[in-house]
Protein backbone atom coordinates (compact mmCIF):
# COMPACT_ATOMS: atom_id res chain seq x y z
CA UNK A 1 0.00 0.00 0.00
CA UNK A 2 1.48 3.27 -1.09
CA UNK A 3 -1.13 5.40 0.64
CA UNK A 4 -0.80 5.80 4.38
CA UNK A 5 2.66 4.39 4.31
CA UNK A 6 3.43 6.87 7.09
CA UNK A 7 1.18 5.14 9.66
CA UNK A 8 2.44 1.76 8.59
CA UNK A 9 6.05 2.92 8.66
CA UNK A 10 5.83 4.44 12.14
CA UNK A 11 4.24 1.31 13.59
CA UNK A 12 6.90 -0.93 12.09
CA UNK A 13 9.72 1.34 13.27
CA UNK A 14 8.29 1.56 16.80
CA UNK A 15 7.89 -2.17 17.35
CA UNK A 16 11.12 -3.18 15.58
CA UNK A 17 13.00 -0.54 17.51
CA UNK A 18 11.53 -1.62 20.83
CA UNK A 19 12.25 -5.29 20.37
CA UNK A 20 15.76 -4.66 19.08
CA UNK A 21 16.66 -2.23 21.87
CA UNK A 22 15.04 -4.11 24.75
CA UNK A 23 15.01 -7.65 23.40
CA UNK A 24 17.89 -8.44 21.08
CA UNK A 25 20.57 -6.05 22.33
CA UNK A 26 20.32 -6.96 26.05
CA UNK A 27 20.66 -10.66 25.24
CA UNK A 28 23.63 -9.99 22.95
CA UNK A 29 25.25 -7.86 25.66
CA UNK A 30 24.71 -10.69 28.13
CA UNK A 31 26.57 -13.11 25.87
CA UNK A 32 29.38 -10.57 25.39
CA UNK A 33 29.64 -9.93 29.14
CA UNK A 34 30.12 -13.62 29.80
CA UNK A 35 33.33 -13.49 27.75
CA UNK A 36 34.79 -10.41 29.42
CA UNK A 37 37.19 -10.07 32.32
CA UNK A 38 36.01 -9.20 35.78
CA UNK A 39 37.27 -5.89 37.11
CA UNK A 40 36.50 -4.93 40.70
CA UNK A 41 36.64 -1.21 39.96
CA UNK A 42 34.58 -0.94 36.77
CA UNK A 43 32.55 -4.16 36.90
CA UNK A 44 34.10 -5.49 33.68
CA UNK A 45 37.17 -4.91 31.59
CA UNK A 46 36.91 -5.14 27.82
CA UNK A 47 39.26 -8.02 27.23
CA UNK A 48 38.27 -11.44 26.02
CA UNK A 49 38.41 -14.21 28.58
CA UNK A 50 37.02 -17.68 29.09
CA UNK A 51 37.67 -17.53 32.80
CA UNK A 52 33.99 -17.39 33.78
CA UNK A 53 33.21 -20.57 31.88
CA UNK A 54 36.27 -22.42 33.09
CA UNK A 55 35.40 -21.39 36.65
CA UNK A 56 31.91 -22.83 36.20
CA UNK A 57 33.27 -26.07 34.83
CA UNK A 58 36.12 -26.54 37.29
CA UNK A 59 35.02 -25.12 40.62
CA UNK A 60 33.07 -27.92 42.34
CA UNK A 61 30.97 -25.52 44.40
CA UNK A 62 29.29 -24.19 41.23
CA UNK A 63 28.74 -27.68 39.90
CA UNK A 64 27.14 -28.61 43.21
CA UNK A 65 24.74 -25.66 42.96
CA UNK A 66 23.83 -26.71 39.44
CA UNK A 67 23.21 -30.29 40.46
CA UNK A 68 21.13 -29.25 43.50
CA UNK A 69 19.22 -26.82 41.39
CA UNK A 70 18.45 -29.39 38.71
CA UNK A 71 17.45 -31.86 41.41
CA UNK A 72 15.05 -29.43 43.09
CA UNK A 73 13.62 -28.28 39.76
CA UNK A 74 13.19 -31.88 38.65
CA UNK A 75 11.39 -32.86 41.86
CA UNK A 76 9.16 -29.80 41.53
CA UNK A 77 8.40 -30.60 37.90
CA UNK A 78 7.56 -34.23 38.67
CA UNK A 79 5.34 -33.20 41.60
CA UNK A 80 3.53 -30.67 39.43
CA UNK A 81 3.11 -33.26 36.69
CA UNK A 82 1.98 -36.04 39.02
CA UNK A 83 -0.54 -33.91 40.87
CA UNK A 84 -1.39 -31.57 37.99
CA UNK A 85 -2.18 -34.24 35.40
CA UNK A 86 -5.21 -35.72 37.20
CA UNK A 87 -6.31 -32.20 38.02
CA UNK A 88 -6.20 -31.17 34.35
CA UNK A 89 -7.76 -34.45 33.26
CA UNK A 90 -10.76 -34.36 35.60
CA UNK A 91 -11.26 -30.64 34.98
CA UNK A 92 -11.32 -31.16 31.22
CA UNK A 93 -13.92 -33.90 31.64
CA UNK A 94 -16.24 -31.81 33.80
CA UNK A 95 -19.34 -30.09 32.45
CA UNK A 96 -18.24 -26.78 30.85
CA UNK A 97 -19.84 -24.62 33.54
CA UNK A 98 -17.79 -26.30 36.26
CA UNK A 99 -14.61 -26.15 34.24
CA UNK A 100 -14.47 -22.37 34.24
CA UNK A 101 -15.06 -22.20 37.98
CA UNK A 102 -12.33 -24.74 38.72
CA UNK A 103 -9.86 -22.93 36.46
CA UNK A 104 -10.71 -19.56 37.99
CA UNK A 105 -10.20 -21.04 41.46
CA UNK A 106 -6.82 -22.31 40.31
CA UNK A 107 -5.90 -18.91 38.89
CA UNK A 108 -6.85 -16.69 41.85
CA UNK A 109 -3.76 -17.52 43.93
CA UNK A 110 -1.75 -17.23 40.73
CA UNK A 111 -2.86 -13.62 40.36
CA UNK A 112 -1.56 -12.82 43.84
CA UNK A 113 2.01 -11.63 44.21
CA UNK A 114 4.27 -14.69 44.30
CA UNK A 115 6.56 -13.21 46.95
CA UNK A 116 3.53 -12.70 49.20
CA UNK A 117 2.52 -16.31 48.62
CA UNK A 118 6.02 -17.53 49.45
CA UNK A 119 5.92 -15.49 52.63
CA UNK A 120 2.51 -16.98 53.42
CA UNK A 121 3.96 -20.45 52.96
CA UNK A 122 6.36 -19.67 55.77
CA UNK A 123 3.49 -19.15 58.19
CA UNK A 124 2.18 -22.58 57.28
CA UNK A 125 5.42 -24.52 57.45
CA UNK A 126 7.18 -22.94 60.45
CA UNK A 127 7.78 -24.91 63.63
CA UNK A 128 5.04 -22.80 65.22
CA UNK A 129 3.10 -22.77 61.95
CA UNK A 130 -0.37 -24.01 61.32
CA UNK A 131 0.74 -27.34 59.83
CA UNK A 132 2.74 -28.35 62.89
CA UNK A 133 -0.05 -27.13 65.17
CA UNK A 134 -2.60 -29.25 63.35
CA UNK A 135 -0.40 -32.35 63.33
CA UNK A 136 0.47 -31.91 67.01
CA UNK A 137 -3.12 -31.46 68.14
CA UNK A 138 -4.24 -34.41 66.02
CA UNK A 139 -1.59 -36.50 67.74
CA UNK A 140 0.27 -37.50 64.57
CA UNK A 141 3.52 -36.10 65.88
CA UNK A 142 4.83 -35.21 69.33
CA UNK A 143 7.56 -32.74 68.48
CA UNK A 144 7.12 -30.12 65.78
CA UNK A 145 8.54 -31.07 62.38
CA UNK A 146 11.39 -28.91 61.25
CA UNK A 147 10.33 -28.21 57.67
CA UNK A 148 11.33 -24.58 57.33
CA UNK A 149 14.84 -23.95 56.02
CA UNK A 150 15.05 -27.38 54.43
CA UNK A 151 14.78 -28.53 50.83
CA UNK A 152 11.27 -29.81 51.61
CA UNK A 153 10.10 -26.29 52.32
CA UNK A 154 11.70 -25.03 49.11
CA UNK A 155 10.00 -27.74 47.05
CA UNK A 156 6.68 -27.07 48.80
CA UNK A 157 6.98 -23.39 47.88
CA UNK A 158 8.13 -24.04 44.31
CA UNK A 159 5.27 -26.48 43.77
CA UNK A 160 2.83 -23.94 45.14
CA UNK A 161 4.02 -21.27 42.70
CA UNK A 162 4.47 -23.43 39.62
CA UNK A 163 1.43 -25.76 39.64
CA UNK A 164 -0.75 -23.59 37.35
CA UNK A 165 2.04 -23.48 34.76
CA UNK A 166 1.77 -27.25 34.52
CA UNK A 167 -2.01 -27.54 34.70
CA UNK A 168 -2.87 -24.97 32.03
CA UNK A 169 -0.94 -26.49 29.09
CA UNK A 170 -2.06 -29.97 30.17
CA UNK A 171 -5.65 -28.83 30.33
CA UNK A 172 -5.40 -27.22 26.88
CA UNK A 173 -4.16 -30.51 25.37
CA UNK A 174 -6.56 -32.79 27.23
CA UNK A 175 -9.53 -30.61 26.37
CA UNK A 176 -8.78 -31.08 22.67
CA UNK A 177 -8.27 -34.83 23.04
CA UNK A 178 -10.67 -36.96 21.05
CA UNK A 179 -12.19 -39.07 23.80
CA UNK A 180 -13.70 -41.46 21.26
CA UNK A 181 -10.19 -42.77 20.71
CA UNK A 182 -9.99 -43.70 24.38
CA UNK A 183 -13.40 -45.37 24.22
CA UNK A 184 -12.37 -47.24 21.09
CA UNK A 185 -9.26 -48.53 22.86
CA UNK A 186 -11.38 -49.68 25.81
CA UNK A 187 -13.92 -51.34 23.48
CA UNK A 188 -11.10 -53.17 21.77
CA UNK A 189 -10.11 -54.65 25.09
CA UNK A 190 -7.47 -52.29 26.45
CA UNK A 191 -7.47 -52.01 30.22
CA UNK A 192 -7.43 -48.62 31.91
CA UNK A 193 -3.65 -48.75 32.29
CA UNK A 194 -2.83 -49.77 28.75
CA UNK A 195 -5.37 -47.28 27.33
CA UNK A 196 -3.52 -44.61 29.26
CA UNK A 197 -0.04 -45.72 28.22
CA UNK A 198 -0.80 -46.42 24.58
CA UNK A 199 -3.43 -43.82 23.74
CA UNK A 200 -3.83 -41.03 26.25
CA UNK A 201 -0.19 -40.53 27.16
CA UNK A 202 1.17 -40.17 23.59
CA UNK A 203 -1.73 -37.90 22.60
CA UNK A 204 -1.21 -35.59 25.58
CA UNK A 205 2.59 -35.67 25.36
CA UNK A 206 2.81 -32.18 23.78
CA UNK A 207 0.97 -30.77 26.81
CA UNK A 208 3.16 -32.72 29.20
CA UNK A 209 6.31 -31.45 27.53
CA UNK A 210 5.05 -27.86 27.38
CA UNK A 211 4.14 -27.99 31.07
CA UNK A 212 7.50 -29.48 32.03
CA UNK A 213 9.43 -26.81 30.13
CA UNK A 214 7.30 -24.08 31.67
CA UNK A 215 7.91 -25.39 35.18
CA UNK A 216 11.46 -26.71 35.02
CA UNK A 217 13.41 -23.76 33.62
CA UNK A 218 11.86 -20.83 35.55
CA UNK A 219 12.04 -22.85 38.76
CA UNK A 220 15.83 -22.74 38.68
CA UNK A 221 15.69 -18.95 38.70
CA UNK A 222 13.29 -18.41 41.62
CA UNK A 223 15.95 -17.25 44.04
CA UNK A 224 13.58 -15.58 46.48
CA UNK A 225 11.80 -18.88 47.22
CA UNK A 226 15.10 -20.47 48.16
CA UNK A 227 16.11 -17.40 50.21
CA UNK A 228 12.86 -17.25 52.16
CA UNK A 229 12.14 -20.93 52.67
CA UNK A 230 15.51 -22.63 52.30
CA UNK A 231 18.59 -22.62 54.42
CA UNK A 232 21.50 -20.26 54.15
CA UNK A 233 23.26 -22.24 51.42
CA UNK A 234 23.11 -21.47 47.73
CA UNK A 235 20.26 -23.58 46.46
CA UNK A 236 19.18 -22.53 43.01
CA UNK A 237 21.03 -21.27 39.97
CA UNK A 238 19.00 -18.11 40.49
CA UNK A 239 20.68 -17.54 43.85
CA UNK A 240 24.06 -18.02 42.25
CA UNK A 241 23.33 -15.48 39.51
CA UNK A 242 21.84 -13.02 41.97
CA UNK A 243 24.85 -13.30 44.22
CA UNK A 244 27.33 -12.84 41.37
CA UNK A 245 25.53 -9.76 40.10
CA UNK A 246 24.42 -8.03 43.27
CA UNK A 247 26.98 -9.07 45.90
CA UNK A 248 30.18 -10.50 44.46
CA UNK A 249 29.96 -8.16 41.46
CA UNK A 250 31.44 -10.80 39.19
CA UNK A 251 29.32 -10.02 36.14
CA UNK A 252 31.13 -12.32 33.69
CA UNK A 253 30.54 -15.28 35.97
CA UNK A 254 26.89 -14.35 36.53
CA UNK A 255 26.40 -13.94 32.77
CA UNK A 256 28.11 -17.22 32.00
CA UNK A 257 25.86 -18.97 34.54
CA UNK A 258 22.81 -17.54 32.83
CA UNK A 259 24.11 -18.61 29.42
CA UNK A 260 24.37 -22.17 30.74
CA UNK A 261 20.75 -21.84 31.90
CA UNK A 262 19.74 -20.61 28.42
CA UNK A 263 21.48 -23.60 26.84
CA UNK A 264 19.54 -25.86 29.20
CA UNK A 265 16.32 -24.23 28.10
CA UNK A 266 17.23 -24.42 24.40
CA UNK A 267 17.98 -28.14 24.67
CA UNK A 268 14.60 -28.73 26.31
CA UNK A 269 12.76 -26.67 23.69
CA UNK A 270 14.49 -28.49 20.85
CA UNK A 271 13.56 -31.81 22.44
CA UNK A 272 9.99 -30.57 22.70
CA UNK A 273 10.00 -29.56 19.02
CA UNK A 274 11.34 -32.95 17.94
CA UNK A 275 8.73 -34.78 20.00
CA UNK A 276 5.94 -32.65 18.60
CA UNK A 277 7.06 -33.44 15.08
CA UNK A 278 7.27 -37.12 15.79
CA UNK A 279 3.97 -37.49 17.58
CA UNK A 280 2.07 -34.75 15.79
CA UNK A 281 2.74 -35.87 12.23
CA UNK A 282 3.99 -39.41 12.24
CA UNK A 283 0.96 -41.12 13.66
CA UNK A 284 -1.72 -39.04 12.05
CA UNK A 285 -4.24 -39.51 14.84
CA UNK A 286 -4.11 -36.14 16.48
CA UNK A 287 -6.44 -34.44 14.01
CA UNK B 1 -14.13 -43.19 42.87
CA UNK B 2 -16.08 -39.97 42.86
CA UNK B 3 -15.41 -39.44 46.56
CA UNK B 4 -11.70 -39.93 45.92
CA UNK B 5 -11.79 -37.38 43.14
CA UNK B 6 -13.58 -34.92 45.39
CA UNK B 7 -10.95 -35.42 48.09
CA UNK B 8 -8.22 -34.91 45.55
CA UNK B 9 -9.63 -31.60 44.30
CA UNK B 10 -10.32 -30.52 47.87
CA UNK B 11 -6.72 -31.37 48.77
CA UNK B 12 -5.24 -29.34 45.93
CA UNK B 13 -7.43 -26.34 46.66
CA UNK B 14 -6.73 -26.64 50.36
CA UNK B 15 -3.02 -26.48 49.57
CA UNK B 16 -3.49 -23.47 47.27
CA UNK B 17 -5.73 -21.50 49.62
CA UNK B 18 -4.40 -22.40 53.06
CA UNK B 19 -1.33 -20.10 52.97
CA UNK B 20 -3.35 -17.18 51.62
CA UNK B 21 -6.08 -17.69 54.21
CA UNK B 22 -3.58 -17.89 57.05
CA UNK B 23 -2.06 -14.68 55.79
CA UNK B 24 -5.38 -12.82 55.61
CA UNK B 25 -6.45 -14.07 59.04
CA UNK B 26 -3.12 -13.06 60.56
CA UNK B 27 -3.53 -9.56 59.15
CA UNK B 28 -6.34 -9.15 61.70
CA UNK B 29 -4.66 -11.12 64.46
CA UNK B 30 -3.71 -9.19 67.59
CA UNK B 31 -1.02 -11.78 68.32
CA UNK B 32 2.04 -10.32 66.64
CA UNK B 33 3.70 -13.56 65.58
CA UNK B 34 0.51 -15.16 64.37
CA UNK B 35 1.16 -18.30 66.39
CA UNK B 36 -2.30 -18.26 67.85
CA UNK B 37 -5.41 -16.15 67.69
CA UNK B 38 -5.02 -13.18 70.01
CA UNK B 39 -8.16 -11.28 69.10
CA UNK B 40 -9.36 -9.14 66.24
CA UNK B 41 -7.54 -5.92 65.40
CA UNK B 42 -7.03 -3.30 62.71
CA UNK B 43 -3.78 -2.34 64.42
CA UNK B 44 -1.54 -3.75 61.67
CA UNK B 45 -3.36 -1.80 58.99
CA UNK B 46 -2.72 1.38 60.97
CA UNK B 47 0.89 0.32 61.41
CA UNK B 48 1.11 -0.31 57.67
CA UNK B 49 -0.25 3.16 56.88
CA UNK B 50 2.23 4.62 59.35
CA UNK B 51 5.20 2.88 57.73
CA UNK B 52 6.25 5.59 55.29
CA UNK B 53 8.88 3.67 53.38
CA UNK B 54 6.48 0.75 52.91
CA UNK B 55 3.73 3.07 51.70
CA UNK B 56 6.12 4.82 49.36
CA UNK B 57 7.22 1.47 47.89
CA UNK B 58 3.55 0.52 47.44
CA UNK B 59 2.87 3.81 45.67
CA UNK B 60 5.87 3.28 43.41
CA UNK B 61 4.72 -0.24 42.56
CA UNK B 62 1.24 0.93 41.62
CA UNK B 63 2.61 3.81 39.53
CA UNK B 64 4.93 1.44 37.67
CA UNK B 65 2.18 -1.15 37.20
CA UNK B 66 -0.31 1.41 35.84
CA UNK B 67 2.26 3.03 33.50
CA UNK B 68 3.69 -0.30 32.34
CA UNK B 69 0.25 -1.83 31.77
CA UNK B 70 -0.96 1.20 29.81
CA UNK B 71 2.14 1.53 27.66
CA UNK B 72 2.52 -2.21 27.12
CA UNK B 73 -1.11 -2.38 26.00
CA UNK B 74 -0.67 0.58 23.64
CA UNK B 75 2.56 -0.69 22.13
CA UNK B 76 1.21 -4.23 22.19
CA UNK B 77 -1.88 -3.17 20.23
CA UNK B 78 0.26 -1.45 17.59
CA UNK B 79 2.60 -4.43 17.47
CA UNK B 80 -0.28 -6.91 17.13
CA UNK B 81 -1.75 -4.84 14.29
CA UNK B 82 1.64 -4.44 12.66
CA UNK B 83 2.50 -8.12 12.88
CA UNK B 84 -0.91 -9.19 11.61
CA UNK B 85 -1.62 -6.65 8.89
CA UNK B 86 1.78 -5.86 7.48
CA UNK B 87 4.37 -8.03 5.84
CA UNK B 88 7.79 -6.54 6.30
CA UNK B 89 11.43 -7.46 6.57
CA UNK B 90 12.26 -8.69 10.06
CA UNK B 91 8.68 -9.59 11.01
CA UNK B 92 9.68 -13.15 11.88
CA UNK B 93 12.62 -11.87 13.92
CA UNK B 94 10.27 -9.71 15.98
CA UNK B 95 7.90 -12.61 16.53
CA UNK B 96 10.84 -14.77 17.56
CA UNK B 97 12.13 -12.13 19.96
CA UNK B 98 8.69 -11.72 21.48
CA UNK B 99 8.42 -15.48 21.95
CA UNK B 100 11.89 -15.61 23.53
CA UNK B 101 11.05 -12.79 25.93
CA UNK B 102 7.91 -14.65 26.97
CA UNK B 103 9.63 -18.00 27.49
CA UNK B 104 12.90 -16.84 29.03
CA UNK B 105 13.16 -17.22 32.80
CA UNK B 106 12.83 -13.90 34.63
CA UNK B 107 16.34 -14.14 36.01
CA UNK B 108 17.82 -14.08 32.49
CA UNK B 109 15.77 -11.05 31.47
CA UNK B 110 16.65 -9.38 34.74
CA UNK B 111 20.39 -9.49 34.22
CA UNK B 112 20.10 -8.80 30.48
CA UNK B 113 18.20 -5.59 31.29
CA UNK B 114 20.68 -4.70 34.00
CA UNK B 115 23.61 -5.08 31.62
CA UNK B 116 21.76 -2.98 29.02
CA UNK B 117 21.02 -0.11 31.40
CA UNK B 118 24.54 -0.05 32.75
CA UNK B 119 25.98 -0.11 29.21
CA UNK B 120 23.70 2.72 28.12
CA UNK B 121 24.46 4.66 31.28
CA UNK B 122 20.80 4.82 32.35
CA UNK B 123 20.64 5.11 36.14
CA UNK B 124 18.69 2.40 37.94
CA UNK B 125 15.35 3.77 39.09
CA UNK B 126 11.98 4.74 37.65
CA UNK B 127 12.89 4.66 33.95
CA UNK B 128 14.90 1.46 33.98
CA UNK B 129 12.09 -0.20 35.93
CA UNK B 130 9.42 1.12 33.58
CA UNK B 131 11.22 0.06 30.39
CA UNK B 132 11.84 -3.42 31.81
CA UNK B 133 8.26 -3.87 32.92
CA UNK B 134 6.85 -2.72 29.58
CA UNK B 135 9.18 -5.13 27.81
CA UNK B 136 8.30 -8.22 29.78
CA UNK B 137 4.57 -7.43 29.64
CA UNK B 138 4.65 -6.69 25.91
CA UNK B 139 4.66 -10.28 24.57
CA UNK B 140 1.63 -11.11 26.73
CA UNK B 141 -0.17 -8.00 25.51
CA UNK B 142 0.62 -8.89 21.90
CA UNK B 143 -0.60 -12.46 22.42
CA UNK B 144 -3.89 -11.36 24.02
CA UNK B 145 -4.61 -8.75 21.33
CA UNK B 146 -3.52 -10.94 18.40
CA UNK B 147 -6.02 -13.58 19.52
CA UNK B 148 -8.78 -11.02 19.17
CA UNK B 149 -7.50 -9.61 15.87
CA UNK B 150 -7.55 -13.01 14.26
CA UNK B 151 -11.28 -13.32 14.99
CA UNK B 152 -12.06 -10.25 12.89
CA UNK B 153 -14.04 -10.51 9.73
CA UNK B 154 -11.56 -9.13 7.15
CA UNK B 155 -14.50 -7.96 5.00
CA UNK B 156 -15.20 -5.22 7.52
CA UNK B 157 -11.73 -3.79 6.94
CA UNK B 158 -12.09 -4.07 3.17
CA UNK B 159 -15.46 -2.35 3.39
CA UNK B 160 -13.87 0.50 5.37
CA UNK B 161 -11.16 0.85 2.77
CA UNK B 162 -13.63 0.74 -0.14
CA UNK B 163 -15.58 3.49 1.54
CA UNK B 164 -12.45 5.61 1.44
CA UNK B 165 -11.06 5.30 4.95
CA UNK B 166 -7.36 5.95 5.30
CA UNK B 167 -5.13 3.47 7.13
CA UNK B 168 -5.09 5.79 10.13
CA UNK B 169 -8.88 5.96 10.12
CA UNK B 170 -9.23 2.22 9.77
CA UNK B 171 -6.99 1.77 12.80
CA UNK B 172 -8.67 4.43 14.90
CA UNK B 173 -12.30 3.91 13.95
CA UNK B 174 -12.63 0.24 13.08
CA UNK B 175 -9.86 -1.86 14.56
CA UNK B 176 -9.38 -0.10 17.90
CA UNK B 177 -13.07 -0.12 18.94
CA UNK B 178 -13.35 -3.78 17.97
CA UNK B 179 -10.27 -4.59 20.04
CA UNK B 180 -11.60 -2.96 23.19
CA UNK B 181 -12.26 -6.15 25.21
CA UNK B 182 -8.82 -7.50 24.31
CA UNK B 183 -7.23 -4.21 25.30
CA UNK B 184 -8.86 -4.36 28.71
CA UNK B 185 -7.81 -7.98 29.31
CA UNK B 186 -4.33 -7.14 28.14
CA UNK B 187 -4.17 -4.20 30.53
CA UNK B 188 -5.32 -6.31 33.47
CA UNK B 189 -2.85 -9.07 32.64
CA UNK B 190 0.04 -6.62 32.29
CA UNK B 191 -0.94 -4.85 35.50
CA UNK B 192 -0.91 -8.16 37.39
CA UNK B 193 2.37 -9.29 35.84
CA UNK B 194 4.00 -6.00 36.72
CA UNK B 195 2.75 -6.05 40.29
CA UNK B 196 3.74 -9.69 40.68
CA UNK B 197 7.29 -9.31 39.46
CA UNK B 198 10.02 -9.82 42.04
CA UNK B 199 13.03 -11.03 40.12
CA UNK B 200 13.35 -8.42 37.38
CA UNK B 201 12.54 -5.53 39.70
CA UNK B 202 15.19 -6.55 42.19
CA UNK B 203 17.87 -6.16 39.51
CA UNK B 204 16.79 -3.08 37.60
CA UNK B 205 15.84 -0.63 40.32
CA UNK B 206 18.03 1.28 42.70
CA UNK B 207 17.69 2.62 46.23
CA UNK B 208 16.12 5.81 44.84
CA UNK B 209 13.03 3.94 43.68
CA UNK B 210 12.15 1.12 46.05
CA UNK B 211 9.23 -1.06 45.01
CA UNK B 212 6.94 -3.31 46.98
CA UNK B 213 8.41 -6.77 46.33
CA UNK B 214 11.89 -5.56 47.27
CA UNK B 215 10.65 -3.79 50.35
CA UNK B 216 8.64 -6.83 51.46
CA UNK B 217 11.58 -9.11 50.70
CA UNK B 218 13.97 -7.14 52.86
CA UNK B 219 11.39 -6.79 55.65
CA UNK B 220 10.42 -10.46 55.93
CA UNK B 221 13.91 -11.89 55.47
CA UNK B 222 14.58 -11.24 59.13
CA UNK B 223 11.22 -12.38 60.52
CA UNK B 224 7.47 -11.89 60.64
CA UNK B 225 6.26 -8.35 60.09
CA UNK B 226 2.59 -7.83 60.89
CA UNK B 227 2.30 -4.72 58.72
CA UNK B 228 3.43 -6.85 55.82
CA UNK B 229 0.58 -9.24 56.64
CA UNK B 230 -1.86 -6.36 56.43
CA UNK B 231 -0.45 -5.19 53.12
CA UNK B 232 -0.35 -8.75 51.76
CA UNK B 233 -3.99 -9.22 52.72
CA UNK B 234 -4.83 -6.09 50.74
CA UNK B 235 -2.87 -7.44 47.75
CA UNK B 236 -4.81 -10.72 47.94
CA UNK B 237 -8.09 -8.79 47.90
CA UNK B 238 -6.86 -6.66 45.01
CA UNK B 239 -6.02 -9.70 42.90
CA UNK B 240 -9.37 -11.24 43.80
CA UNK B 241 -11.08 -8.08 42.54
CA UNK B 242 -9.01 -8.16 39.34
CA UNK B 243 -9.95 -11.77 38.64
CA UNK B 244 -13.63 -11.00 39.16
CA UNK B 245 -13.46 -7.97 36.86
CA UNK B 246 -11.70 -9.91 34.13
CA UNK B 247 -14.20 -12.77 34.42
CA UNK B 248 -17.10 -10.34 34.15
CA UNK B 249 -15.46 -8.76 31.11
CA UNK B 250 -15.16 -12.13 29.48
CA UNK B 251 -18.80 -12.89 30.14
CA UNK B 252 -19.87 -9.52 28.82
CA UNK B 253 -17.83 -10.09 25.69
CA UNK B 254 -19.44 -13.48 25.13
CA UNK B 255 -22.95 -12.12 25.65
CA UNK B 256 -22.18 -9.29 23.31
CA UNK B 257 -21.00 -11.69 20.65
CA UNK B 258 -24.07 -13.83 21.08
CA UNK B 259 -26.37 -10.90 20.43
CA UNK B 260 -24.55 -10.16 17.17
Amino acid sequence: MKIDSKTRFSIIVLISGWFILFGVIPLVLLVITSFLTMDPANLVRLSFSLKAYSQLLIDPSYIIVFIRSVKLALITTLLCLGLGYPFAWYTARMPPRWRTSVLVLLMIPFWTNSLVRTYAMRMVLGTQGILNKALLSLGFIHTPLRIMYTDYAVVAGLFYLMLPFMVLPLYATIEKLNFQLVEAARDLGAGAASAFIKVIFPLTLPGIMAGCVMVFVPTMGLFYVASLLGGARQLLVGNLIQQQFLNARNWPLGSATSIVLIIFMAVMLIGYGLLLRRFGRGKGISG
Amino acid sequence: MNILRLFYFAGIFFYLYLPISVLVVNAFNLNKYGMKWGGFTFKWFTAMLGNHSLMEAARHSVVIAVCAASLATMIGALAAIGLNRYRFFGRKVIQGTSMTLMMAPDIILAIAFLVLFVTLGIGLGFWSLLFSHITFCLPFAIMTITGRLQDFDPNILDAARDLGASEKNILARVILPMMRPALISSWLLAFTLSLDDVIISSFVTGPSYDVLPLKIFSMVKVGVKPEVNALAALLVLLSLALVIVSQLMLKEKKNHENTI
